[in-house]
């Protein structure tokens, strides 16, 4: 026994030797001074090393290093452009509006949040928020604006400008103003109005949102559901019913917003994980049974693993398996945040589980939300009945929270149907197919260009990487310009350096639609020099269906 | 020669440095030895594998759900009833269900920007922000503003989402007893005390108050003049959240600064809710430019969550039209709310201490008893209500509650009632609870 211990030991010293971020890590290839090559799946390696990362779930995964050169600039940008800022700052006053009347108040706001927001974001303030007037579909109408005092206010022209949209999580494609989905939510809309002005607990609970938790769980392949009317609240208001102090949460560290608000709500002790590393996980969760909660060392009540199924600015599939395991050796309980992953992944759009073949009932807590893939609002938490019973009598937004809206439910509901084929059509399945195909030729093509793309082929989400800070906003709006419609994500959303333009894509793209793009990509690429990536290229050119066909 | 003269170099060196920089040094190095070897020894290495694999086989954790409960669901209809669904059609027509986005990212859609054009006007303020959720609207404005260091004082009835907004800020929060602005003062004079001791802290310090214009607990009004008099003596900055309030009390609907008359810019900010009044769902913040803006990117729920579904946004725009031109719905309302409130002073089991224009109204036990027979005892007026056709609920608390409220049946007033309606209520509440209650 001890001895097998210590073996494994050695095996685990061995492989963080070369590994990182759960990665294969090679040796450093020194390439004109710059720093080694970080990759997998597309370079060959040799055998030894494979041997480490046997699991199938990490070999489509990227995560290429900065370029050293890079990283030196990005600081440098960063800083000339702080610099900028308080020189513009000492010399010009704000146009911004001051409070009045409150002579001898504490200051209400910190003066380097001010600072930030006034001298350095708003100089790409026009790339985000920006007002549509039109279905989110596979093209969305951007009403334009134009600012003429350098981005402290904004002006509507009048006009307008269709684009190709991959801002929006539409990944099915239901963000539809015609067809089966709006007729039925319209139908539902004359029938029980807009909204029931009660919680679910007083008198919010209709037939309709029955229908819809027993269409969810049946959907997810589990025993019971419950919903909610907003997914950040469905995160945020359920955690602190599950967790409380006592606990430990081990959470990504790359986990939404709206956990780390549920965490922080729950007042349970949390510990962040590296992302998708199940090494580190491993290591935090033999640390935390051994040594107890600190200070008095007592064993925790539970232990609680917090992933996403896609991470929504890496790009990137949790890694199942994996955690499964870990969570049955250490007894510990898993809360899934299936987000992104919802509708988006898997042979019949079923999620992360569906997409490794795992049976759902294994998860603990399954969370989801109805925005991206259905095209409606709010979110579910599904699992055993006990569970959700619990949550019925304990949850925060159950109680307190307005029910969901009749309409918004009936949308969910068709879609859902649609997406499980219980309508009777392949509608569904044709959907996840083109997603999936879109997908892989997307990524494939952006690889060939030579930008560095993060996460793993098979995610939706695809985040391209800038780095530097003006280059988001120049890439934001040249393609603007071209009529795509792309998100730019920077400081403090990202770590300073990892500056990214995020794609999201969606079933109603065509291939002619993303063959426009990425010539306007690439030709971006050569323009602002964004061909950062040192992997090998496939001088192949790609073929739409190949992939879709064979699997 | 050189060899040993460069061994006897740093010989020298010790010899002319002062001794007890010697010892300070080895002092320093002894204690980074140690804290080091601390450091590594105290985790893995003190124990031996045996007794980590002990350690993992013994680790037992709770169940994930402790035993589940039993509890009653009641009915409960509101106030005005919305007339927007006609627009709400067209809005699916034009946009979808869903907006795919959250506001920053191609989620803004155009009927967002004019409803809080709308908001900011009918208000007769600078700003508007919409959110997409009543309860995370005002949970997520006050952890906006509302820092570590700084000074809440709140009053003791708050609704839950303003506790959950003050927990998610880990602020310092300061409860005064519920309505009462004397013990507000109280407690500001103490802390101005505390202030004198370090005055250069005491000015970095901001301070808030938070109060809601009805209370959802209790059914009574804040007094809002005093209050606003003892924030300007004092320096506080003060929200509201007009939860309850909005579109009900004054003579155009515009909430509680209406009622007393206390001028806009006096409230720092207004926080609302569309799901009840308006007959939609989701959440607002009305106030200056200068504070409303913050949100857009300090606002957790704002910024991380999908915006309002475009369909809800234009029946909150119908919605406001309705109130704005017919302002008489605010006189029925409040003729409503009063006539209730006559007819329940008629009941002698119960008592009603709610304020007579608000629509809330929280009907108590005339004569106390303990929590468990009180609950018992409402429930069973509710039942009896509901059996005879009236929708009477007893309000469902969670135990995490700060103060958790006094058992009570609460009646929401719609201004669809009419007369009959109004009597029809009172008189079978009347006749259910001196049933239930001579037993």
């Amino acid at each position: 026994m001890a001895t097998q211990a210590i073996t494994r030991r050695k095996l685990n010293e061995h492989e963080q030797k070369i590994s990182k971020n759960g990665l294969t890590f090679h040796e450093d290839i020194l390439a004109n001074g710059h720093a080694g090559l970080q990759t997998n799946g597309r370079v060959q390696f040799s055998e030894e090393k494979t041997r480490a990362e046997p699991v199938k779930s990490r070999s489509k995964e990227s995560f290429e290093r900065i370029p050293f050169i890079t990283a030196v600039l990005t600081h440098l940008g960063f800083y000339i452009l702080m610099f900028l800022g308080f020189i513009n700052q000492l010399l010009f006053t704000p146009k911004v509006a001051q409070e009045y009347n409150r002579e001898g108040y504490a200051p209400l706001y910190e003066n380097f949040d001010t600072f930030y927001l006034r001298y350095v974001y708003r100089r790409v303030r026009d790339c985000w928020n920006r007002p549509i007037c039109s279905v989110p579909g596979a093209t969305v109408t951007l009403k334009d604006r134009i600012t003429k005092d350098y981005g402290w206010t904004f002006q509507f022209t009048g006009t307008t400008s269709e684009c190709i949209n991959l801002g929006s999580y539409n990944y099915l494609g239901f963000a539809e103003a015609n067809g089966k989905c709006a007729d039925q939510s319209i139908e539902t809309l004359k029938k029980f109005g807009c909204a029931n002005c009660s919680s679910r607990l007083e008198l919010g609970n209709m037939p309709i949102h029955e229908e819809l938790e027993q269409l969810t769980a049946r959907f997810l392949g589990v025993e019971d559901a419950i919903v909610f009317g907003m997914g950040f609240a469905t995160n945020a208001l359920n955690l602190p019913s599950l967790v409380s102090k006592g606990c430990l949460v081990l959470s990504d560290e790359k986990n939404h917003a709206s956990l780390i608000l549920g965490l922080r709500l729950s007042g349970a002790t949390v510990r962040v994980f590296k992302h998708n590393n199940v090494k580190h996980l491993e290591k935090c969760l033999k640390t935390a049974i051994v040594f107890g909660q600190s200070g008095t060392g007592e064993p925790w009540k539970k232990i609680v693993i917090i992933v996403e199924g896609v991470y929504s600015m890496e790009g990137s599939i949790v890694h199942l398996p994996e955690i499964l395991q870990l969570k049955k050796k250490y007894k510990a309980y898993l809360y899934l945040d299936e987000a992104h992953s919802t509708g988006a992944l898997g042979e019949h759009g079923r999620g992360v589980c569906d997409y490794y073949k795992i049976d759902p009932r294994e998860v603990d807590i399954l969370m989801g939300t109805f925005t991206k893939s259905f095209g409606s609002a709010g979110g579910y938490i599904a699992g055993t009945k006990t569970l959700i019973n619990h949550l019925r009598i304990h949850s925060h937004a159950h109680t307190y929270a307005a029910a969901m809206s009749p309409p918004i439910a009936q949308q969910i509901i068709t879609s859902m149907k649609i997406i499980s084929g219980e309508d009777g059509t392949d509608d569904g399945k044709r959907r996840t197919k083109q997603l999936a195909r879109n997908t892989r030729y997307f990524r494939r093509r952006l690889n060939q260009i030579g930008v560095i793309i993060y996460g793993n082929e098979d995610s939706p989400v695809v985040p391209m990487l800038v780095y530097l800070f003006s280059k988001i906003g120049a890439v934001v709006r040249t393609l603007t310009t071209y009529n795509i419609a792309a998100v730019g994500v920077g400081f403090p959303a990202t770590p300073l350096m990892e500056g990214r333009i995020r794609f999201c894509l969606s079933a109603a793209h065509t291939k002619q639609q993303l063959d426009y793009v990425l010539l306007h990509i690439e030709r971006l690429a050569d323009s602002l020099g964004l061909r950062y990536s040192r992997k090998i290229r496939d001088p192949m050119p790609i073929e739409y269906y190949s992939d879709g066909e064979t699997e | 020669m050189s060899t040993k003269f460069l061994f006897i170099e740093p010989m020298n060196i010790l010899s002319i440095i002062p001794q007890y920089h010697i010892l300070l040094e080895a002092f320093l190095i002894m204690w980074l030895t140690w804290f080091i070897s601390k450091r590594y020894y105290s985790r893995d290495r003190m124990l031996t594998e045996d007794q980590v694999e002990k350690k993992l086989a013994e680790w037992n954790p709770e169940p994930l759900i402790n035993n589940p409960q039993m509890n009653h669901i009641s009915l409960n209809p509101r106030r005005i009833m919305s007339r927007a669904e006609k627009n709400a059609i067209a809005a699916i027509r034009k946009y979808g269900v869903g907006s795919c986005g959250p506001r920053g990212f191609y989620g803004t859609v155009d009927v967002h920007l004019e409803l809080e054009e709308r908001l900011a006007n009918y208000t007769d303020t600078e700003e508007a922000v919409v959110y997409s959720y009543g309860f995370s609207t005002i949970s997520s404005a006050i952890a906006a503003y509302c820092k570590r260091r700084d000074l809440v004082f709140v009053d003791e009835q708050v609704n839950f989402a303003i506790q959950k907004g003050l927990d998610a800020s880990k602020t310092n929060i300061i409860y005064f007893k519920h309505n009462d602005a004397n013990d507000l003062q109280n407690l500001l004079v103490k802390q101005a005390k505390i202030d004198e001791q370090n005055p250069k802290k005491a000015t970095k310090i901001k301070r808030f108050l938070i109060i809601e214009g009805i209370y959802m607990n209790t059914g009574n009004i804040c007094p809002l003049p005093e209050l606003v008099a003892l924030c300007r003596q004092y320096k506080l900055r003060i929200f509201i959240d007009e939860s309850i309030s909005f579109g009900t009390l004054g003579k155009y609907g515009k909430g509680i600064t209406e009622h007393f008359g206390v001028p806009k810019q006096e409230i720092d900010m207004i926080m609302g809710s569309l799901d009840w009044a308006m007959g939609s769902i989701g959440g607002f913040c009305v106030g200056t430019s200068f504070i409303i803006e913050h949100q857009r990117l300090s606002g957790l729920g704002y910024c991380f969550s999908a915006s309002l579904p475009p369909l809800l946004t234009t029946a909150a725009i119908t919605s406001l039209d309705i109130m704005k031109n017919n302002p008489q719905i605010f006189k029925s309302l409040r003729d409503n709310c009063i006539a209730i409130n006559e007819g329940l002073q008629n009941i002698h089991c119960l008592e009603c201490s709610s304020f007579p224009e608000s629509p809330v109204k929280h009907v108590y036990l005339k004569n106390k008893k303990d929590r468990a027979a009180e609950e018992q005892l409402l429930s069973k007026i509710s039942n009896r209500c509901i059996e005879n056709n009236l929708a009477i609920i007893t309000p469902v608390y969670l135990e995490a509650e700060k103060n958790l409220p006094r058992p009570s049946l609460r009646l929401c007033i719609s201004t669809l009632l009419n007369k009959s309606d109004i009597d029809f209520a009172v008189n079978v509440l009347k006749k259910c609870a001196e049933e239930v209650l001579s037993v």
